[in-house]
Parts: C-alpha cells; structure tokens; sequence
C-alpha cells in the first residue's frame, strides 16, 4: 500500500514535472524555431547573472520563458467591473486544470518493475510492477474526451464574464470552433478503437509493438493514416492555434476570450495552451506513432520481423522508453510548431465549414471504411 | 423583401484547380518548404556557420554598409593632432536635435587658429544621424564615418560622445585626409 502510494507520487510528480517543463520551453522553441525558419536569429538577449560575477549564462536565450513567467507575476492584477465575478475568476482555472488532468491516463514507459530496478528494494515492493502512467483506466481515451472537453467551458465562461464584446466574440467562436472539432477528433479516434479494440491507452501501446504483414510495425499511424491526419488537424484547431486561432483573432478581437485578462491570469490560458500543444503531441505519440516504444520495440526488447529478438535488460529498456517518450512528444510539438508558422489563418465560416462539410463526412467514411475492412477480416466475430 | 446579400464577382476572383482544392498536398507541400528552411538553418548552427540572414547587432556589424551612410561621428585633426574644429558653434546652430555641446577655449600661442574646443560632446541618445553639422562645417572639422559600432547602451546618460572619442576612435575605412599614425594599436573590430 505505501509502496502504490510511493509509486504514484514519484509517477505525478514526473508527469507534472514534464508538463510543466514542457510549457516553459515549449515557449523558446516556438520563438526559436519561429526564428530559425525565417532566417532569423530569434530571442537571445535573457541571461541570469552569476552573483558576484560577470559571468552571463545567456544558453540560447532559453532563459526568455523565466523571464516571461516573472514578467507575468509582476504586472497588475487588473479585474474589471464585470457582473459575474466569480466566473471571471475561476475561468483561467477551469481551462488550466482539465489540461493537465488529462495526462493522468496517457502512459509515459511500460510496465515499471521497482524491485529489479532497485535490488535493495527488492523485498519492500515484493514483486509488484507498476505501468508508467498516473492512473491505468479502462475507459482511458473516454476520460481524455472527457477533460479536454471541459476546457470548452473554461474559454467561454471566460468571454461571457469579462463583459467585454471582443471577449463575448471570442467565447462564443471558441464554443462553436471547439465543440465542431472535439466531434471530430471523436470520430477518428473511433476508427482506432475499432482496429485496437479497446479504449484504455496502455493496451493501444502494447499493440503498437506488433507487426502489419510482417515488416512493417503496427503503429496508429499505419494502420489508420487517414486518420491520424484528420485528428492532428482536429486537434490543433481544438487548441485554437493558428490556421484555427479565430477565437483570439488578435487581428480582429484583440485577444479574444481574454482580453481582459492580466498578468498570471492571462498566462494560465498562455500556459494552458503550451502545456495542451504537449499534451497533443503525447496523446498523438500514443494514439499514432507507437507510444513510448521504439519501432518493434516491447517491455523485453525488441522484436525483429524476421523473428529475431533481442533482449534488453529492465533498466535500459525503461530508460530508453522515458526517452523516447520525450523525443517523439517533442518532435510532435515540433510540427504543431511548424504549422502554426507556415500557415494563414482561416476565416470564421471557412473554420465551421471546414469542419462540418470536409472534415466531418471524410471521418466518417474513414470510420465506416475501417468497419467494413474489420467486418470482412473477422466475420461476425465484431 | 430585402435579397439576400450576394458576394461580389471579381474579374480576378481565385480559382483553384482539383489538385489545390484537395488542400492536403498543397498544405503539405507549404511545409515542405518552411520545415526545409528550418532544417537547412539549423544544419548552419550547428556546423558552425550561421543560418540567419538578420545580424546580431551590437556585436556583429554589416560590413556593406552604403558608402555614404552617415554613422558615427569622426573629428578631424590638424598634423598636430590638434582638432580641426574652430568652436564657431555652427554645427551645433544647425543641429535639429540640438545635441551638439560646444565649449570654446582660447590659445594666443597658435595665431592662425586661436579659438578651438575645450569641450565637444555630442548627445547620441537624441542625435538622428541627419548629416547636417558637417554640411554646415567650414571647416571639414567633423564628419560621419560609415559604420556605427558601440551605439546600444544601458543607461542613455552614458550616451554623451566626448571630444577625445571623435578624435580618436578608428574607422574601417576613411577618408580624405590622413591621420597622424596611431599611437596606440588599433581596437580590434568589436565583433
């Protein structure tokens, strides 16, 4: 019991570490990458001074993201005369919170086995093994729809209880955009269900490690390549980021739901949207590229297609499992990046037309197109 | 009965061919070319070259500034390493900023040239680099060098350009007239 107990904090504490960290950079590498793919240097000018000395650590600029945080603390904390104060409130919280709940189902690393891993501790854990994410659900994607959902509320609480008009705008294509696409994006994932068929996100994992027609490693992404388009676009609009970002047009409604937002208050929805670009880029890692396994790779090692394995020891096949975690999310992040600087944004009708007329009959027909394939594979047995 | 609001026609209204209208190729293809240049950039930083065509300004500066760029400013000397500049304040008359600050001395000892500056300051937190003082110069006493080193500052009241730093900082490339040779060895380039 102390040892679940144990084990559950160190595993939070990890993921929590992670995403923040990840919001935190997230924010230099989107000015960084930015700067680099129009032939510019980017933001470097942020150093911490070593006391009593002239040494500046500038390390690329990546100071830029505690900068801006201290930046956001220190302004002030200016509220507006709005009837509903409490909404206005909590609203930042209502967006931030769900966000970082997700993640509570989506699987870091395999099965965790403390006691091979540390032979001192061997006899308190007593053979228990542990798979690497917060909590194993059974209905874990059902849970991922569930939270992310909620962030709908966050960001039209936030627009109606500014009483502000640019804000009620805001909220209101924020509604409008973000329930169209959460249809969306529910309507891919079904066609995965299908093929997996299951909804907790460790088993989806497990089965990536397999292989299609012999060679080729059984990730989302070749199984249902359709839709792992279909769902990126869907969530990136979700997360209202560029080529979908109508809801904080700055162009046309200075900054949308959270116009009268200040300081921290307007860098949770800032920090909300870093940490759900991550959240993205794990949730598609998961769904699409294999999860945290390296091609062929499983809990033992790996499993070549000519029917050779190779072993590898508990240790390394963890940590390589952790890293690659990290590697795949970031490159995730990366290309969200990409698109959000190549990209013009959309009009408002061009969004809800986008979603309604294009994307919608295409996962459809992705969804039916898997039944019938799945039909004709196993018969009746579906 | 109003009717309903129809879109204007335009004679070059956009068309789009099936291969565009499928959106996917042409939105990938975008990509292709932005995420090339990122990785094109970043195989320059990390070999070691630069991948940015912008400078990073205060320690690098562009070496093809215009011929005639008006830049820092350069007092001219006499043989002597006397200033040329006869403090008759005309520059500092003409100035639209009003940043130029003369002080005039007096030396009966050189009978051509009695009146010369004790003090010659030029204020380059307001000064907006329009050429006028040596246009106005009769003298050829003051002028612009082409490039701008050491402009940024932290604190604006440090800004003040003094008449030791006119006289003897080195421009790249100058000029008409030669300096005496320099005592000390010539600064290194500032990038």
């Amino acid at each position: 019991m102390t040892q679940d107990l144990a084990i559950a904090i160190v595993f939070i504490a990890y993921a929590m570490g992670m995403l923040i960290t990840f919001g935190t950079l997230l924010t230099w590498v989107e000015r960084k990458q930015a700067a680099v793919m129009s032939d510019r240097i980017g933001a470097n000018r942020a150093y911490i001074r070593l006391p009593y000395t002239q040494i500046k650590l500038v390390w690329w600029g990546l100071f830029h993201g505690v900068a801006d945080g201290i930046k956001m603390l220190l302004k002030e904390d200016f509220k507006p005369r709005t009837y509903d104060a409490v909404a206005y409130a909590i609203a930042p919280w209502v967006v931030f919170t769900p966000v970082l709940l997700v993640f509570a189902v989506v699987p870091f690393g395999g099965q965790l086995d403390p006691g091979r891993l540390f032979p001192g501790l061997a006899d308190w854990f007593g053979g228990r093994t542990y798979p690497m994410q917060i909590a194993r659900l059974d209905a874990g994607l059902l849970v991922v729809f569930a939270f992310s959902g909620l962030t709908v509320l966050g960001a039209m609480l936030a627009g109606w209880s500014s009483d502000n008009k640019f804000s009620l705008l805001g909220g209101v294509r924020a509604g409008a955009q973000m329930i169209s696409y959460e249809l969306v994006m529910g309507l891919t994932v079904l066609g995965l269900i299908l093929v997996y068929g299951s909804v907790d996100l460790g088993a989806m994992v497990q089965q990536q490690s397999g292989l299609v027609w012999g060679f080729l490693p059984a990730w989302g992404v070749v199984l249902q390549p359709f839709a792992a388009v279909l769902f990126m676009t869907a969530a990136i609009a979700e997360n209202k980021r560029i080529p979908f970002d109508l809801p904080e047009a700055e162009s046309e409604l200075i900054a949308g739901y959270y116009t009268e937002y200040t300081s921290m208050k307007m860098g949770l929805f800032m920090f909300a949207e870093f940490i759900e670009i991550a959240i993205i880029g794990a949730l598609f890692t998961t769904l699409f590229l294999g999860g945290y396994n390296l091609p062929y790779m499983n809990d033992a090692g790996f499993a070549l297609p000519g029917g050779h394995t190779i072993a590898m020891s508990h240790g390394a096949a963890v940590l390589t499992q952790l890293v690659v975690f990290l590697v795949k999310v970031m490159l995730v992040c990366s290309f969200q990046i990409l698109v959000r600087w190549s990209l013009p944004r959309f009009r408002y009708d061009q969004v809800l037309r986008f979603a309604w007329t294009f994307m919608l009959p295409l996962a459809l027909v992705n969804l039916t197109v898997t039944a019938v394939w799945l039909w004709m594979q196993h018969g009746t047995a579906l | 009965m109003i009717a309903p609001y129809q879109r204007k026609a335009y004679w070059n209204a956009a068309t789009m061919s099936l291969w565009e209208r499928a959106y996917l190729p042409e939105i990938l293809r975008g990509l292709a070319i932005t995420g090339g240049i990122f990785l094109r950039n970043m195989g320059r930083w990390i070999s070691g070259r630069k991948g940015a065509l912008t400078t990073y300004y205060p320690e690098e500066t562009r070496f093809d500034y215009a011929p005639a760029n008006r830049g820092k400013h350069v007092l001219t000397q006499r043989p002597d390493g006397k200033p040329q500049c006869i403090a008759c304040n005309l520059c500092a008359t003409v100035c639209p900023a009003k940043v130029i600050e003369i002080e005039a001395g007096f030396d009966p000892s050189d009978a051509a040239h009695p009146k010369f500056p004790l003090r010659f300051e030029i204020d380059y937190s307001r000064c907006v680099f329009c050429g006028l003082c040596f246009e106005a110069c009769p003298e050829d006493a003051i002028r612009m060098a082409k490039e701008t080193p050491g402009l940024t500052s932290h604190d604006r009241h440090a800004m003040w350009l003094t008449l030791d730093d006119m006289l003897h900082w080195q421009p790249q490339s100058d000029v008409a007239k030669p300096y005496p040779a320099a005592t000390a060895p010539q600064s290194p380039r500032p990038d």
